[in-house]
C-alpha cells in the first residue's frame, strides 16, 4: 500500500508546529512523544501502520477550527479520528500529517423525546445513543457489529450500517443534523430536528465521506421507539443456493425482516465453536431471519417465513421463544469475526455488495479463489440487502498477507462484475482505494475529487484515502473548450 | 426568444452541454416542465428537452430495484410497480392541480425536487431510495454515482447531491431507485376536535410510540371541510389522522391501540380502503385542501414541537394551512401580498436549526423577487457555490433557478 510521499519541509518544522499546536491544545492535548502517538499507529485495519507527525485532542469546536486553520496555512495534513474502528484504514495515519482525535467530544447534548431526536457529540459510541434513550423504550436504529466502541461521528463518515438497516435504513437514513468545520475553520451546521432542507443535500454528501471533505464536530440523529417484540429464527439449508432463494422469496413475499443474515458452513462452524449459539452444524448455509413488531404480526410473519423457507428445502428451524433465545442466536453472528479469529492468525474482512440474485454465482466462483490462492475464506453476510463480508483467513507471520490482498482483490472485482460495489459499509479508505478504478471512470473520479475541492481546496484532509490518484484543484478545475458551431445538426428544434 | 432542442440520447446532451459551457450559453433543462412553477423563473439561450431520455431499462422486483431514464413518467414507473403490489414508499405527491397544469411528471424530476409525501416520516424522502445516478455535468462531461445496490460507499454518495438539486449540477439521464412492497392493510384512525397544540402532542405521542406509523397530519376545521372523505369534510371540526400500514393481523392490532390511545384525548374514527386513500391523497397533494388559486403557497419544514406557533401567526396574516409529516411539514396558504408572506414565514424560523421555509407556489415576479428557498448564512452559501461551479463552472444549468447566483 503505497501513500503519497511525506513533505520533508513538513517534518523538518515538527518541532515549530507542535508549539504551535499547544498554544491552541494546552497541557496532554497534544501528544507529540513516539510511545504515546503508538496508540494511534492504526485503526481497525491494524495491516497497516504509520506513526503520525503529531496526535491533537482538542477538547472545543473553537479549538478545532483552529488547528484545521492552522495546518491548511501551513501545509500540515489532517487525519481526522473517531473511535478507530474503521476496517478500511480511513483513519490510518500520514508520516507528514496531525491525526485529530475526537475522543473529548463524547457528551451526549439533548435528548428530545417529543420530537424524537438525540443531539451528541461525534465521540459518544452508537450503543451510547441507544443506552441513554433505553428507559424511555427509544433507540437508535443502525447497529455496526462495532457498536458497543465505534463513535456516531465515524459512523457519518463511513454511512456505517448494520444488521438491522434492510428495515430501518443505513446511517444517512437516520440523521437530522451535523455540524462540520470545515480546513478553513468555518463552522457549518446543517439540518436540525425537522426533517427536509432546501438546497443542496450536504448532510447527504457528508454521510460516508470517510473524514475528507470535513470535520464532525455534533450530530443529531433520529430516535425510534423499540418494537413491541422481536423474535428471531435459525433456518438451516442444504446449500447456499436454497438459502439464496429463501430471501428472495421472502422479499417477493412483501415481507421486509428488521434482519436477515446468512452464514456459510465455514462460519457457522467457528461461530458456534466459539459461543454455542446453537447453530445447526450439518447445514451448508444458515438464515438467521429477525421479525419485529406487535406480537401478532410477529407470530403471523414467522408462519409465513416458516412455510417459504420450507418450500426452499429448509432443513431445520427454530424459532427464539424469549428474549435470551432471541440474544443467543445473535451472539454467534455478532462474534462472527473474533470467531474467525480464534481458528486463523490473521483474517481480512471484505465488505462488497452484490444483487442478491447474483448471490450463488458469487460464493462459487469464490469458491473458485480460495482454491487458486490457497486461503480459506469463511462467509457472513446481511443477506437482505446483498452485503457480504467474506473473511479471508491468513498468516501474516508465513508472509500470506499479499496473497491475501490479492483475494481479497480479486473477490471485489467479482462484486463489481456481477453488478455490485467495493464496499457495503466499511468505507474505501486505503483498503480499496486502488481497486476504485474498477467501478469509476476517470470523469467519475474527478467529479467527486471537484466536490473535494469545493471544501479543502489544498487537499490537506485525509489525502491517500479513497482515491488511488490525487490531483490539484487547479488541475481539475480546467474545462476543455470545444467552441463552434452548435453540434448535432440534426437534434430536433421546434 | 429561448430556442428548443430535444437530444435524442445521453451522448448528445453531453455534446451539446460541452459547447454551450464553451460558448457560455445558457440552458434551461426540462423533464415534462410539470414543476416549472417550483423555483425561480428563469429566462436561459435554449431549452433542453429530455424528454426523448425515456424507458424503464431494469426492474427487478425482488431485488427491490428499478433503473430507468430520468424522462420516465412517474405514472408509468408507478403502474409497473403497482402490478408488482410494489411501490416508491416515499409517496411522490402529484402537484398538477397545485400548478394547474396535467403534465405527466418524471421521476428524474421528482428525484430533482426531492419530493415526498405523507409517508416521509417513516419511509424517508425521495433522497433517501436514490440508489444510482448517471448524468451530465455542466462541464459536458458524463459521470455515474451509487449504483443498484441499497448498502453501497463506495466514492461520495452524489445521488444525495443531485437531490434537490433542481438541475443546477447536472442534467440527469439514468437514475435507480429502491422500491418496496406496497402494504397488505391500510388503515386509517381520525381524531376529531383537538385544537393545534393538542394535536401536536397527540401526534407526538403516536409518532413516539411502537406502532410504526406511516403518516401523521392535522387538518384544522376550515381545511378539514374540503375533504374529499366524507368523515373527515363532515365532521364539523378540526380532523387529526394516522395512519398504520402492514399485514392484516398487524394493521389491526396496531389500530385498536392507537385507537385506544387517541380515545382518551377525544372522539375517534376509522377510515378504510378508499376514503383513505383519498385523504392521504389530498394531504400530499395540497391543493384539494388548500385551493385558492390567488393564494402564495408555503412549505415549512420544522421541529414539530414549533408549528403551531407559526401555524397562528399565518391565521393572523389571513392566511390558513395544515400539518402533516407529525407536525414537522406545515402547508400555508397566505395573501398574495408584495412578499407573499415571506417576512412572516422567514421570521419565525430565525436560529440556526429552526427549519426551512420553501415559497412553492406565486407569480414569477414574486419568486423573482424573494428568496424561494431558505437563505443560507453566507459560509453555508459560499460552499453550495462552489459545489455548483465544481460541477458547473461556465454557470450554463438552470441559472437562477434556486437562488440568484445559481
Amino acid at each position: 500500500m503505497q501513500m503519497p510521499e511525506p513533505d520533508a519541509e513538513i517534518l523538518a518544522r515538527r518541532d515549530d508546529l507542535i508549539i504551535a499546536l499547544r498554544q491552541i491544545v494546552p497541557g496532554e492535548g497534544v501528544i507529540a512523544d513516539d510511545a504515546g502517538m503508538r496508540v494511534y499507529e492504526s485503526d481497525g485495519l491494524p495491516a497497516y501502520r504509520q506513526i503520525p507527525l503529531a496526535v491533537v485532542l482538542p477538547d472545543t469546536v473553537a479549538q478545532i477550527s483552529a488547528i484545521l486553520r492552522l495546518c491548511d496555512e501551513w501545509g500540515v495534513k489532517v487525519v481526522p479520528r473517531g473511535a478507530g474502528t474503521s476496517l478500511s484504514g480511513g483513519a490510518l495515519p500520514l508520516a507528514d500529517g496531525i491525526i485529530l482525535g475526537l475522543g473529548k467530544f463524547n457528551q451526549i447534548l439533548e435528548i428530545d423525546y417529543d420530537n424524537r431526536a438525540v443531539r451528541v457529540q461525534p465521540g459518544v459510541t452508537n450503543l451510547g445513543i441507544s443506552q441513554a434513550v433505553d428507559g424511555e423504550g427509544f433507540y437508535y436504529a443502525p447497529d455496526p457489529s462495532s457498536q458497543i466502541a465505534c463513535s456516531i461521528g465515524g459512523n457519518v463518515a463511513e454511512n456505517a450500517g448494520g444488521v438491522h438497516c434492510l428495515k430501518y435504513g443505513v446511517t444517512t437514513n437516520n440523521l437530522l443534523g451535523l455540524e462540520m468545520v470545515l480546513l478553513s475553520g468555518e463552522v457549518i451546521r446543517l439540518g436540525g430536528k425537522h426533517l427536509d432542507s432546501g438546497g443542496y443535500d450536504l448532510m447527504g454528501l457528508l454521510t460516508g465521506s470517510e473524514g475528507l471533505l470535513g470535520v464532525i464536530t455534533e450530530v443529531t440523529v433520529r430516535i425510534l421507539k423499540k418494537p413491541e417484540t422481536a423474535r428471531a429464527v435459525l433456518i438451516g439449508f442444504p446449500s447456499s443456493e436454497a438459502a439464496g432463494a429463501c430471501v428472495a422469496e421472502v422479499i417477493g413475499a412483501g415481507i421486509i425482516p428488521g434482519g436477515m443474515e446468512m452464514m456459510d458452513k465455514a462460519a457457522i462452524h467457528a461461530a458456534e465453536e466459539f459461543c454455542q449459539a446453537g447453530y445447526p452444524l450439518e447445514a451448508e448455509a444458515l438464515l438467521i431471519v429477525e421479525l419485529d413488531g406487535p406480537g401478532p404480526e410477529v407470530d403471523h410473519l414467522i408462519e409465513r417465513v416458516a412455510e417459504i423457507a420450507e418450500g426452499c428445502g429448509s432443513t431445520s428451524l427454530r424459532a427464539s421463544e424469549n428474549e435470551d433465545e432471541r440474544t443467543a442466536f445473535w451472539a454467534g453472528r455478532k462474534a462472527a469475526f473474533p470467531a474467525i479469529g480464534r481458528i486463523s492468525p490473521d483474517y481480512m474482512c471484505m465488505d462488497g455488495t452484490i444483487p442478491r440474485n447474483r448471490l450463488p454465482e458469487v460464493l462459487a466462483r469464490m469458491g473458485e479463489l480460495s482454491e487458486k490462492h490457497g486461503l480459506r475464506v469463511a462467509n457472513v453476510f446481511h443477506a437482505g440487502d446483498g452485503n457480504l463480508h467474506p473473511l479471508i483467513l491468513y498468516d501474516a507471520n508465513a508472509g500470506e498477507l499479499e496473497t491475501a490482498e490479492a483475494f481479497g482483490a480479486d473477490i471485489l472485482r467479482l462484486c463489481v462484475e456481477v453488478g455490485g460495489v467495493l464496499t457495503g459499509e466499511h468505507g474505501v479508505g486505503v483498503e480499496k482505494r486502488d481497486l476504485m478504478a474498477e467501478v469509476f471512470t476517470e470523469e467519475d473520479l474527478a467529479q467527486q475529487l471537484r466536490v473535494k475541492c469545493a471544501f479543502d481546496p489544498n487537499g490537506r484532509l485525509n489525502p491517500g484515502k479513497v482515491f488511488p490518484v490525487l490531483h490539484s484543484c487547479a488541475e481539475l478545475g480546467r474545462l476543455e473548450v470545444h467552441q463552434g458551431q452548435l453540434p448535432f445538426p440534426e437534434i430536433p428544434r421546434f | 426568444m429561448t430556442e428548443n432542442l430535444k437530444p435524442q440520447d445521453a451522448a448528445q446532451v453531453a455534446e451539446l452541454l460541452t459547447w454551450a459551457g464553451a460558448e457560455e450559453k445558457t440552458v434551461e433543462l426540462v423533464g415534462a416542465g410539470s414543476k416549472a412553477g417550483l423555483g425561480r423563473p428563469i429566462a436561459t439561450d435554449y431549452r433542453l428537452d429530455l424528454s426523448a431520455l425515456e424507458g424503464v431499462t431494469l426492474y427487478e422486483p425482488e431485488e427491490l430495484v428499478l433503473r430507468a431514464g430520468a424522462a420516465t413518467s412517474l405514472g408509468q414507473i408507478q403502474a409497473m410497480l403497482a402490478q408488482q403490489r410494489q411501490q416508491l414508499a416515499f409517496e411522490p405527491p402529484d402537484f398538477g392541480a397545485l400548478y394547474q397544469n396535467d403534465l405527466d411528471q418524471t421521476i428524474g424530476g421528482v428525484l430533482s425536487a426531492n419530493l415526498a409525501g405523507p409517508r416521509r416520516i417513516k419511509a424517508g424522502a425521495a433522497r433517501d431510495h436514490f440508489l444510482g445516478v448517471e448524468g451530465i455535468s455542466g462541464r459536458g462531461q458524463a459521470f455515474k454515482s451509487g449504483g443498484r445496490v441499497v448498502k453501497n460507499v463506495t466514492g461520495y454518495d452524489l445521488c444525495k447531491l443531485m437531490a434537490g438539486s433542481f438541475g443546477t449540477l447536472a442534467a440527469l439521464t439514468e437514475v435507480t431507485v429502491k422500491v418496496l412492497p406496497a402494504p397488505e392493510k391500510v388503515r386509517t384512525v381520525l381524531l376529531f376536535g383537538q385544537d393545534d397544540a393538542a394535536a401536536i402532542t397527540a401526534m407526538s405521542q403516536a409518532a413516539g410510540s411502537p406502532h410504526e406509523i406511516s403518516a401523521l397530519a392535522h387538518l384544522p376545521q376550515a381545511v378539514a371541510a374540503r375533504s374529499g372523505a366524507s368523515y373527515v369534510s363532515g365532521a364539523g371540526a378540526a380532523v387529526t389522522a394516522v395512519r398504520i400500514e402492514g399485514p392484516a393481523p398487524s394493521a389491526a392490532h396496531r389500530t385498536a391501540a392507537l385507537r385506544q390511545q387517541w380515545g382518551l384525548l377525544g372522539e375517534v374514527e376509522e377510515l378504510h380502503g378508499h376514503n383513505s386513500a383519498v385523504l392521504w391523497r389530498e394531504i400530499g397533494n395540497v391543493a384539494p385542501l388548500l385551493p385558492d388559486p390567488e393564494a402564495v403557497v408555503w412549505k415549512l419544514s420544522v421541529t414539530p414541537s414549533l408549528g403551531a406557533g407559526i401555524m397562528a401567526a399565518a391565521l393572523a396574516a389571513g392566511g390558513e394551512g395544515y400539518y402533516d409529516w407529525a407536525g414537522g411539514l406545515l402547508w400555508l396558504s397566505l395573501p398574495a401580498t408584495d412578499d407573499g408572506g415571506a417576512a412572516l414565514v422567514r421570521g419565525a424560523l430565525t436560529g440556526p436549526d429552526a427549519g426551512h421555509a420553501t415559497l412553492m407556489r406565486g407569480p414569477d415576479a414574486l419568486r423573482q423577487r424573494i428568496d424561494v428557498f431558505q437563505p443560507s448564512v453566507p459560509a453555508l452559501a459560499a460552499l453550495s457555490a462552489r459545489i455548483k461551479e465544481s460541477f458547473d463552472p461556465s454557470g450554463i444549468l438552470n441559472p437562477g433557478r434556486m437562488y440568484g447566483a445559481y
